[in-house]
C-alpha cells in the first residue's frame, strides 16, 4: 500500500495490557474483539502484571480493585477488609455475565477464534520467572519490545497501552 | 429510502440494512453478498436463516452467542464473512445491524 492508497481508516489495533484488574483486562478484550468484529487487525501484548491475564491458573480468577479506585464508591478503609474485593469482584462478573460478557478464559478463546493474536512480553515473563508452560495454552508467542514495533509496521495501526 | 436489489424493490436505511425481513429472499443476499466478495453457500444460508430466527424472537445478537448456537463456530462464521462477521451477515439476512459491542 502507498501513501496515496492509504485511505486513512484504522486497519490494526496493537493493545497493551499492563494491568489484571477485571475493568482494564475487559476493556482491552472488548477493543480487540470489536475491532477484529470491524474487519480490523488486533493484538494483545501483556506486560508486567497484565501477564496474569494470561496466567492459565489466575486468568480464571481476577479481581476488581476496591482500594484506590473512587469510582468504586467504597471508602479506602472498608475496601480494604478481608472479602471486599472478591465480592464486589463477584458482582461485577455477574452483571457482566447478564449483558452477555464472556469469562476471561473464553472472550480470549474468541479473539483467538477470531484471528486476533496474543503475547506475553519477554521481559515481563523473565522478571517474574513465568515460562509459557505457565501461560494460556492459545497464547501466540513471547515478545521483546522491538518486535512488538514491528508487528505495529504497516498504514493505519494504532498502539494503545491501558 | 427504497433500493432496487436483483429485480425486487426493498425498503433500506441509510447503511443498507433492510428495514423490512418480509421482503427478503435468497436472490437478494446473493445480490448484496457480491459488494463483499461473498459467494453464498449452503451453509451462508444456514447462518441467514438462523439470524433472521432468533431477531424473530428478539433475541439479541453477540458473537459468542452465535458462536455457541450449534450453527456455526466463530472461526467458521469469520471465514464465512471476512471483514464483519456480524455486520455483514446481519446485511445479508435482511435484519438490522446489532446493537452490541460483543
Amino acid at each position: 500500500m502507498t501513501p496515496q492508497e492509504y485511505n486513512g481508516h484504522v486497519r490494526k489495533m496493537m493493545i497493551i495490557l499492563s494491568k489484571a484488574n477485571v475493568d482494564s483486562v475487559y476493556a482491552a478484550m472488548v477493543l480487540a474483539n470489536g475491532a477484529r468484529m470491524e474487519g480490523i487487525e488486533s493484538e494483545i501484548f501483556c506486560t508486567f502484571f497484565g501477564l496474569d491475564a494470561i496466567h492459565k491458573t489466575k486468568m480464571d480468577h481476577l479481581h476488581i480493585s476496591t482500594v484506590g479506585n473512587p469510582s468504586m464508591g467504597i471508602p479506602t478503609l472498608l475496601g480494604g477488609l478481608p472479602g471486599i474485593e472478591a465480592l464486589a469482584s463477584f458482582m461485577m462478573k455477574r452483571e457482566m455475565e447478564k449483558l452477555d460478557m464472556p469469562p476471561v478464559r473464553e472472550f480470549m478463546d474468541i479473539i483467538k477464534a477470531s484471528g486476533g493474536k496474543i503475547w506475553a512480553c519477554k521481559l515481563a515473563m523473565d522478571m517474574f520467572h513465568y515460562t509459557t508452560e505457565d501461560l494460556y495454552e492459545e497464547l501466540d508467542g513471547v515478545l521483546t519490545v522491538g518486535d512488538f514495533y514491528t508487528r505495529a509496521h504497516g498504514f493505519g495501526t494504532q498502539i494503545i497501552f491501558i | 429510502m427504497d433500493k432496487v436489489i436483483a429485480g425486487k424493490t426493498i425498503s433500506v436505511n441509510e447503511e443498507g440494512y433492510m428495514t423490512d425481513l418480509s421482503q427478503w429472499n435468497e436472490d437478494i443476499a446473493s445480490e448484496m453478498a457480491k459488494e463483499y466478495d461473498i459467494e453464498l453457500t449452503p451453509k451462508h444460508i444456514e447462518v441467514l436463516t438462523y439470524l433472521q430466527e432468533q431477531f424473530k424472537n428478539n433475541v439479541p445478537l453477540s458473537i459468542r452467542k452465535v458462536g455457541s448456537s450449534g450453527v456455526v463456530s466463530i472461526k467458521e462464521l469469520y471465514e464465512l464473512f471476512p471483514n464483519g462477521p456480524l455486520k455483514i451477515s446481519t446485511k445479508l439476512a435482511g435484519i438490522p445491524k446489532p446493537a452490541s459491542c460483543i
